[in-house]
């Protein structure tokens, strides 16, 4: 083979791979992205049953029901609507009423979100940052929320 | 008084860098000996000043000096002294100063270990090195000054996050930063190589020592890190696709594809171009990666803290330096001469092979990471993209570059004959066939796929020991004389061979769990039991237990199998009153490469405790095989043709490689 034929061999099994890997990403992209959504969004877009998404908020206080088989029920707020959601299982170390959460599952028929997982990922502010920016948008964010452990005022050198 | 110390340290290593980033350069554009022979002394002390402002901070840890806001706001004095070291940089500030230390530590070594280097490569490349520090210096000095005091000392600090309250955090962040920071200096290397204008394959041998340490390095982070997460987080997941740990993954992914492409350029003078872009997006995802955990743009346990005008800066440093490199690239690539020809089936063919599929399954992982990010800031929806969508992307590629990868190293360089390399195969394929037959019998449930990912598994361990077979002809010679080639192959055949081993451990360990573990949630009384996979496991009750700076709940728990006591867990919920927050410390027992973990929840009113049982088979093989690959890599690091084989320039060479070649 000639340099250019090789050269072609090369760059023609470069785009080949790519061809592949762009093949694969577009249908990934197609089945297994999830959208993340406040109450007010499940409420306004009307997600329909099914749909995975992930609702985020605030555990609604007083709101958290433990029964039989481990089974939780609590209501998703972000001050303008709620959704009340069931999960099975056991809950993260930071799940408490009052705090952010984000749970990943479907709307069932009768409008209670079933979810499977109940995310325990947070920031040191106990406010995931898509709760937070939910709590903004619908207006209902409130500065003690952020506040840090409080640092003597006005101490800093 | 320390505390300022560090702080002036801080500063003097930054006016140290400015020099080191300018003088060298000149020297070395000029062909100015004495400019050049700066850069050395500065990196150097450079590194010492570094070193001495991490001393500082940690010195003021180790002290529990409350009057520097950042000791006060991550530490405690109850806490264990290791903790108390560790907590430097389990922060944002203190991280970051790790960051720059480790900068300076691998600047320092080309100072040390570079007297074979010409001396404008190293010239240039201490110069290049240094404009990364002074970068990152002054983004400490102006965003993240860990030295900041408050005027009243607190008497008490704020405690260091519970979850980062673990022996992994000694070696975790140290570990990963020592791989991705470590290819500052290849990055280095390849601006040197392009402000010269001058490339060959010794450019290639030079470099490759830093290479491999930063990819053992990485390697091990990596897979620190995911045991870490695997232990300490209580759902028993090794890899969970989060962004941050894709950050890490995107620069292993790029710098495994750099060393293959970078042995190709050694041997065989080609690939060079495309071997100086990979050191440049290396590097670049390092730097990618360090915007993604440090700016705040994803939250996350790395995320320690977000402030705005972090994200911009590091962002800053991220457009100039990426832009600037592939600028410097684009201008100058088309310069530098092209190599060797070779046949498309040959060992080069395997290596561009090799990096066409690894770069691919990086760019997987770089959308999958990005998009989102990109998504929201457009459009304002907010998205995941989760585990399904890389399992459907990453894993056929890595699939079939498992599939191709026992091949390469049986091919010839130039031209390879892909039908005796398939015939060397041949054992390895049947024992594959076997496992596959042998999965298929032995385990109930699972994926249909699965036993076919154990059979790919053990293709490509039995296809590296194929590969020390036919080098030693230990089947055709008598065992003596296949002892003695043994002996006499090179460190970094055996290195291949070990790499390329551990690969296939790893899968066997992710296929191993994926597919046959199994999980039990239950609420528990003292006295009941848990079935799972052969193993009763036994709830005796809960009592408490205080420590240093947390309280503990500690399940008791015995275990049988098959009716024999063969132990008992002891998991833990461990509540720090510092911060008023918890977490679950699980317990493990491991049988063979194979783990029960068991985590408790919190306990109930009427005395009943919520846990999770796992059966995590062969799980141990995961860290396992990434323990061979850094084996590996320090095998090939120690090859002799890395020191000595590298010619020292003769005096008639180095004045022609002194002239600017444009």
């Amino acid at each position: 083979m000639t340099r250019k034929q090789r050269r072609l061999v090369l760059i023609g099994g470069g785009l080949g791979v790519l061809a592949v890997a762009v093949a694969l990403m577009l249908n990934a992209f197609r089945d297994s992205i999830v959208f993340f959504n406040s109450p007010s969004d499940v409420a306004e877009k009307h997600v329909s049953p099914g749909t995975r998404i992930r609702l985020g908020g605030l555990v609604k206080d007083g709101s958290v029901v433990r029964s039989d088989n481990m089974t939780i029920r609590f209501e998703v707020t972000d001050g303008k609507s709620e959704i009340p959601v069931s999960y099975q299982g056991v809950l993260p170390d930071l799940f408490r009423e009052g705090q952010g959460v984000v749970a990943e599952g479907a709307l069932d028929r009768g409008g209670v979100f079933d979810a499977d997982t109940i995310l325990a990922k947070h920031d040191e502010k106990y406010m995931p940052k898509e709760v937070a920016d939910a709590l903004k948008k619908s207006g209902h964010w409130q500065d003690d929320y952020a506040q840090r452990p409080a640092v003597p005022v006005g101490q800093n050198k | 008084m320390i505390p300022e110390i560090g702080h002036y340290a801080l500063m003097l290593a930054l006016g140290l860098s400015l020099i080191q980033g300018t003088m060298p350069i000149i020297g070395a554009r000029t062909n100015d000996p004495v400019l050049m022979s700066m850069a050395v002394p500065t990196a150097l002390a450079h590194f010492v000043f570094v070193a001495i402002a991490f001393g500082a901070l940690a010195l003021s840890y180790l002290m529990s000096d409350f009057s520097v806001l950042n000791v006060f706001e991550n530490s405690n004095s109850a806490m264990p002294f290791l903790y108390r070291l560790t907590s430097v940089w389990g922060n944002h500030e203190g991280s970051m100063m790790l960051w720059v230390s480790i900068l300076a530590f691998f600047g320092a070594t080309v100072a040390v270990f570079g007297g074979n280097l010409p001396v404008t490569l190293r010239a240039y490349a201490l110069g290049v090195q240094a404009w990364i520090a002074a970068a990152f210096l002054l983004f400490i000095l102006i965003t993240s000054n860990p030295f900041l005091r408050i005027a009243d000392a607190p008497l008490q600090g704020q405690d260091l996050n519970p979850i980062l309250q673990d022996p992994g955090l000694a070696f975790h962040p140290p570990m990963l930063y020592l791989g991705y920071v470590g290819f500052s200096i290849v990055f280095s290397f390849a601006i040197a190589a392009l402000l010269e204008g001058r490339i060959d394959p010794a450019w290639a041998r030079w470099v490759r020592p830093w290479i491999l340490g930063a990819w053992m390095c990485l390697t091990l982070g990596i897979a620190g890190g995911s045991y870490w997460a695997y232990y300490e987080l209580g759902w028993g997941g090794f890899w969970f696709w989060d962004p941050v740990e894709n950050a890490s993954l995107m620069p292993w992914l790029a710098g495994t594809a750099l060393l293959h492409s970078a042995v190709v350029m050694e041997k065989r003078s080609a690939l060079k171009v495309w071997t100086i872009l990979l050191a440049i997006l290396t590097f670049s995802l390092s730097l990618i990666g360090t915007f993604l955990v440090r700016s705040g743009v994803l939250t996350s346990v790395h995320a320690f803290a977000t402030d705005p005008r972090r994200g911009i800066f590091i962002l800053a440093i991220l457009v100039i330096f990426i832009g600037g490199a592939l600028a410097l690239y684009a201008w100058r690539a088309p310069l530098l001469k092209q190599g060797g020809l070779f046949a498309p089936i040959s060992r080069e063919g395997a290596l561009v092979f090799n990096n066409l599929f690894l770069t691919s399954a990086c760019a997987t992982v770089i959308v999958g990471t990005l998009y989102p990010l990109a998504l929201e800031s457009l459009t304002g929806d907010k998205i995941s993209v989760g585990p399904p969508f890389f399992n459907a992307t990453f894993g056929p590629l890595f699939i079939l570059l498992m599939l191709v990868m026992p091949f390469g190293p049986l091919l010839g360089w130039k031209r390879g004959d892909i039908l005796a390399a398939a015939q060397r195969l041949l054992t390895a394929a049947l024992l594959s066939a076997v496992a596959i037959a042998a999965a298929f019998a032995l385990e109930r449930g699972g994926p249909v796929l699965a036993p076919f990912g154990v059979g790919i598994a053990v293709f490509v361990m039995m296809g590296a020991v194929t590969d020390i077979a036919e080098r030693t002809m230990i089947m055709r010679i008598p065992p003596g004389a296949a002892l003695r080639r043994a002996i006499g192959l090179p460190r970094s055949a055996w290195g291949t061979a070990f790499a390329h081993f551990g690969i296939g451990v790893t899968l066997l360990g992710i296929i191993g769990v994926t597919a046959w573990g199994s999980e039990r949630i239950a609420e528990v009384k003292p006295g009941d039991n848990i079935e799972l996979a052969h193993y009763r496991v036994t709830f005796d009750g809960v009592f408490s237990r205080p420590g240093p700076n947390y309280n503990d709940v500690v399940g008791r728990f015995t275990v049988h199998r098959s009716g024999e006591l063969i132990g008992t867990m002891e998991p833990t919920r461990r509540s720090f009153p510092a911060r008023n927050e918890s977490t679950t410390e699980a317990a493990l027992m491991s049988r063979g490469a194979s783990q029960l973990y068991l985590s408790l929840g919190d306990p109930n009113p009427d005395g009943s405790v919520p846990v999770r049982l796992y059966y995590k088979p062969h799980v141990l093989m995961i860290w396992l095989g990434a323990l061979f690959m850094f084996f590996g890599g320090g095998l090939s690091l120690s090859d002799r043709r890395l020191r000595v084989g590298a010619p020292r320039p003769a005096k008639g060479r180095f004045a022609a490689a002194a002239q600017p070649a444009e």
